[in-house]
């Protein structure tokens, strides 16, 4: 891991950023730096005027566009690393790639899109905002989502919504194993198939309001899905309170 | 903790290319791994019974000739070639290498010996990623396909021998990015079994055991999902041996893993980033490997 | 010839004589456990650390001044306090008056007087608070001059801006009462604001993540102290917090991670509510923490370079001498502090009024000096709860000033120790100063058995 010294002098030698008239500004990893990027997205980027960046060559960096607080458009062309998005507030981010790990993690509001896939823990804790992943995601989708809204084009794998506590999550292809485990009041719908719950999850009745949130998520996602398709996935509640009947592989 | 990265030509354009292409790829794996680094590379033999001993000396200096008159005078290993480069050796036999390795150990223990088999040499050692690829040349490497490893040390040693690859028999070697949790009692089983181990690192439990079930009879595959039941813990491990190179995941799948495939390789790495500059990436099929699917890809 | 049988007229009258003999295996507790398992058939669960006798920091003792070593005079020759920690990364260090800090604790298992008290005392002590699982609390932040904020694994109440307003950043992998094991709240202690701030339903019994949600293992974790980093603009230091059970290699995996403080905290450390089987199975004692941690900094060559809070059953000013003989920069107190609030007193105080709890304590089935039942959320001396009532059982003041006259005392204590070693300085204090009472406390820490040049497990030296 660089230091800081070292982040600052490969800054002074990176190349500044090109303006393209005013709202939009371009920023260049294979020359730049993750470090001097993120500083400037976290400066007075809208007071000067600057409403979108694109990044270029993002060669699967790490933490790009990490903790901003502002509402940004930001365009990542090609594959981003491990926590892209991070702690998102207010921004709109979209990876025209693919994403790694622990996409939007923590997102407290705004929007993160990801054109291919995104691996595991897509949206891990986020607190709210919308992330939408155009092609499959990985495992643990959703883990411990906190009220985010979380829509997803194609599959996700296993432990999905793993110990998820508010929010929702739309699945338009298949749900690997152990789905829901341990949820709590968050809510899953899926279209495809469903491998396994985890423990305490199971398959609910959908009712209009269900229908009705599906084709709100499915309309901001840009998903053309018929939302009878869906099944709701909830919390069964049997866990909520300290039980010595349940399950004790779990 | 560790970085896993590895290489599988499909056209002599790529194979020519391999250990140039490697590079990059290793060293991008430094932040997962800084303190060890290692690379196997697969040749096909144009002669099939040639054996070849990749040995490691603990200096630059040491005395190979010593090691080659020792050879001729005892006649063992038939027509002998050693082809000395710093602290790293290969050791070429048209004969049977068993009487050469009891000879090594007898009189030469400060070596450490790192393979034997036909097709595989195997370079590692302590040291950054960029440090390791430069001491042993890796961009001047040519082969059929190449697997490396860069290695945060999490319980045993920082040692050369406790370096990835393991070898486990001629010819195949594993890298291995994770932890382990029941180490120990894999290698007291497979130790009852006559293998010897060489470290107390967890990787070679899960190499060792391989090797056993490989001995056994049973095909890569069938060896790797035994594996997937015995072994517990994190881990993706990557194997390659003389014809192919696998990959399975364990099923929790936390350590990362990413394949890109293209009409003229394969390649594997922990994250994208050591991917990046291999050619035609932007068109590759890129996807991350399903857990407890073994895949494998043949020469 | 009938010989007559012998027989013991008195028999029926002492059998009782016998069924007063102790069993050590099967003692009072063990009988009580298995009792309760089968009455309830789930697990035991409490708060406080390890109960039962561990070595210590009382198995050690100093070597102060003699003919060969010259002791400092107190009050009139300096000894120095001043601690800095997270110099390896960050561009604004934490700079303690004193080498003694509070652990973090949450809000949901204390009060939110509690916090406010804890993080004034801080302030008036130039020492740091720290949050805990479930947030930081406004109380809390603006009580404190210096705050450290946790990231745990349940990442209950986690959020960016508290990120970016906390002095240093406490990535929690674990805990001493419980390493391996993840945050508990009982529904008792849910209520509407604990309930908001950790997003769960009012009144759930809480289960909480072992592993972080968005990482695993060393390598991930580099990356995952990276993006704090990024965050925050690399200003504050990063701490990693491990539970002490594989010691040598967690320190060096923290180390190689990015860490700029590593926070061990040993088997004897407490909390608010966990199994049982935790807190007694779990970690190993402090004092052999400390000095693997040490070991292990030195063979990476890292001592000075990154710091050293140890905590776990960390009680006077002798043992924050002990910790930083063997190792330590500083310490981390949580159950000391407790106490100095008022936990297992008789009675709390009001405006100049005394009031019993005796009867508080009797309704949970305990007795002031055996009570843990924090857990319960009755803390009959409103620490450990979130009942409107029972928390006006300390003023955020009165608390406050409690445990400023603690961590003083603690204080100078540390000073007379180290003056007496001949330190101007206490973090001169070097774990050739202290030697063992005990064969387990002397192998443990790594010193000589008092009296002896023995090293216990130690061939050659």
């Amino acid at each position: 891991m660089e230091s800081l010294a070292t982040a600052e002098k490969r800054a002074a030698r990176a190349q500044p950023a090109n303006r393209h008239g005013g709202e939009t500004i371009a920023y260049d990893l294979a020359t730049g730096t993750v470090r001097e990027l993120n500083r400037m997205l976290h400066g007075d980027l809208l007071g000067q005027g600057v409403r979108r960046v694109v990044i270029e060559n993002p060669d699967g960096a790490h933490n790009i566009a990490v903790g901003l607080d502002a509402p940004l458009q930001i365009d990542i062309n090609g594959h981003a690393g491990y926590f892209t998005a991070g702690q998102n507030m207010q921004a709109h981010v979209t990876v025209h790639g693919n994403a790694g790990r622990s996409l939007a993690e923590n997102i407290m509001s705004g929007r993160v899109r990801v054109k291919g896939y995104a691996s595991e823990s897509v949206a891990a804790s986020g607190h709210g905002g919308l992330v939408v992943v155009e092609g499959d995601a990985g495992s643990r989708c959703g883990i411990s989502m906190k009220g985010v809204d979380i829509v997803v084009g194609g599959s996700v794998g296993h432990m999905s919504a793993f110990m998820a506590q508010a929010g929702r999550l739309v699945v338009c292809g298949d749900a690997g194993h152990g789905l829901g485990d341990s949820l709590y009041e968050a809510v899953i719908y899926v279209r495809g198939r469903i491998e396994g719950f985890g423990a305490d999850a199971r398959e609910e009745p959908m009712a209009e309001a269900d229908y009705a949130s599906v084709a709100e998520l499915l309309a901001r996602a840009g998903f053309n899905h018929n939302p009878r398709d869906f099944k709701r996935v909830a919390s069964a509640r049997t866990l909520y309170h300290w039980n010595p009947d349940a399950n004790q592989e779990y | 903790m560790c970085g896993l990265v590895g290489l599988l030509a499909k056209t002599p354009a790529i194979s020519e290319q391999l250990g140039a292409l490697m590079r990059p790829m290793l060293e991008g794996m430094t932040q997962r791994g800084p303190d060890s680094a290692g690379f196997a590379i697969f040749n096909q033999s144009p002669d099939s019974k040639a054996w070849r001993i990749n040995v490691l000396a603990p200096a630059a200096d040491y005395d190979w000739a010593l090691v080659s008159s020792t050879l001729a005078a005892k006649r063992l290993g038939g027509k002998v070639g050693l082809h000395a480069d710093g602290r790293h050796a290969i050791i070429e036999l048209s004969g049977d290498p068993a009487p050469v390795l009891v000879c090594l150990q007898e009189e030469f223990p400060a070596l450490d010996v790192l393979s034997t088999g036909h097709a595989m040499d195997i370079y590692k050692d302590v040291g950054l990623p960029r440090e390791v690829a430069e001491r042993y040349r890796l961009d001047e490497r040519t082969g059929t396909h190449a697997i490396g490893h860069t290695r945060m040390a999490t319980e045993s040693e920082i040692t050369p021998r406790h370096a990835h690859p393991f070898v486990a028999g001629p010819d195949f070697c594993i890298v291995h990015n994770g932890s382990l949790s029941n180490p120990y009692s894999v290698r007291k089983r497979v130790e009852r079994r006559g293998i010897h181990f060489d470290s107390n690192n967890d990787t070679e439990s899960a190499a060792r055991f391989i090797q056993w079930r490989l001995a056994k009879g049973d095909d890569l595959g069938i060896a790797i999902n035994h594996g997937l039941r015995e072994l517990d813990g994190f881990y993706t491990l990557l194997m390659g041996d003389g014809k192919s190179m696998a990959l399975v995941r364990d099923p929790f799948a936390c350590k990362p893993a990413v394949v890109a495939e293209t009409d003229d390789y394969v390649a594997i790495a922990s994250e994208f980033r050591s991917l990046k500059h291999l050619p035609h990436i932007n068109e590759a099929s890129i996807y991350e490997p399903k857990p407890e699917r073994v895949y494998v890809w043949k020469v | 010839m009938n010989h007559p049988v012998p027989v013991f007229p008195e028999a029926e009258s002492f059998p009782e004589d016998f069924s007063l003999e102790s069993n050590y295996t099967f003692n009072h507790d063990t009988l009580r456990y298995i009792q309760l398992a089968a009455r309830r058939g789930v697990y035991d669960i409490r708060g406080m650390g390890a109960k039962r006798k561990l070595p210590t920091f009382d198995d050690l003792t100093f070597l102060t001044a003699s003919a060969s070593r010259y002791p400092l005079e107190g009050y009139r020759e300096k000894c120095t306090t001043r601690t800095v920690l997270g110099t390896r990364f960050a561009s604004r260090p934490i700079e303690l008056a004193m080498p003694i800090t509070f652990a973090g604790m949450s809000f949901g298992a204390l009060s939110a007087n509690i916090k406010e008290a804890l993080g004034r005392a801080a302030t008036m002590l130039g020492t740091t608070t720290t949050t805990g699982d479930g947030g930081m609390t406004p109380e809390e932040r603006e009580s404190s001059r210096t705050l450290v904020y946790q990231v745990l694994p349940s990442r209950y109440g986690f959020n960016p801006n508290d990120l970016r307003k906390a002095d240093a950043i406490e990535v929690v992998l674990g805990q001493g009462a419980k390493p391996g094991g993840g945050g508990m709240l009982l529904g008792q202690k849910i209520t509407e604001r604990v309930a908001k701030m950790r997003t769960l339903p009012v009144g759930v019994d809480q289960r909480s993540a072992c592993r972080h949600p968005d990482w695993t293992g060393a390598d991930d974790l580099a990356l995952k102290i990276e993006e704090l980093r990024e965050i925050t603009e690399w200003r504050v230091p990063i701490y990693v917090k491990i539970g002490a059970t594989r010691v040598k290699n967690d320190v060096m995996l923290a180390v190689k991670a990015g860490a700029d403080v590593v926070v061990l905290d040993g088997m004897q450390g407490g909390t608010a509510a966990t199994q049982q089987v935790f807190i007694e199975h779990t970690g190993i004692p402090t004092i052999a923490a400390v000095r693997q941690a040490r070991e292990a900094l030195e063979e990476m060559d890292m001592v000075g370079v990154v710091q050293l809070i140890v905590s776990g059953g960390i009680r006077s000013g002798a043992d924050v001498a002990k910790a930083i003989a063997l190792g330590a920069n500083a310490v981390s107190i949580g159950m000391g502090a407790l106490v100095a609030l008022g936990c297992n007193s008789s009675f709390y105080v009001q405006g100049t009024q005394r009031i019993s709890a005796q009867a508080d304590y009797r309704q949970l089935g305990t007795a002031p000096g055996s009570c843990h039942h924090c857990h319960t959320g009755r803390c009959p001396v409103g620490i450990t709860t979130q009942d409107p009532v029972l928390q006006e059982r300390v003023r955020p003041e009165d608390g406050a000033r409690h445990l400023k006259s603690y961590f003083q005392t603690m204080n100078m204590e540390l000073t007379t120790l180290a003056r007496a070693c001949g330190k101007s300085d206490v973090h001169h204090l070097e774990p050739e100063d202290l030697v063992g009472l005990t064969i387990e406390a002397a192998a443990m820490a790594g010193v000589p058995l008092a009296g002896t040049d023995w090293i216990p497990g130690v061939v050659a030296r």
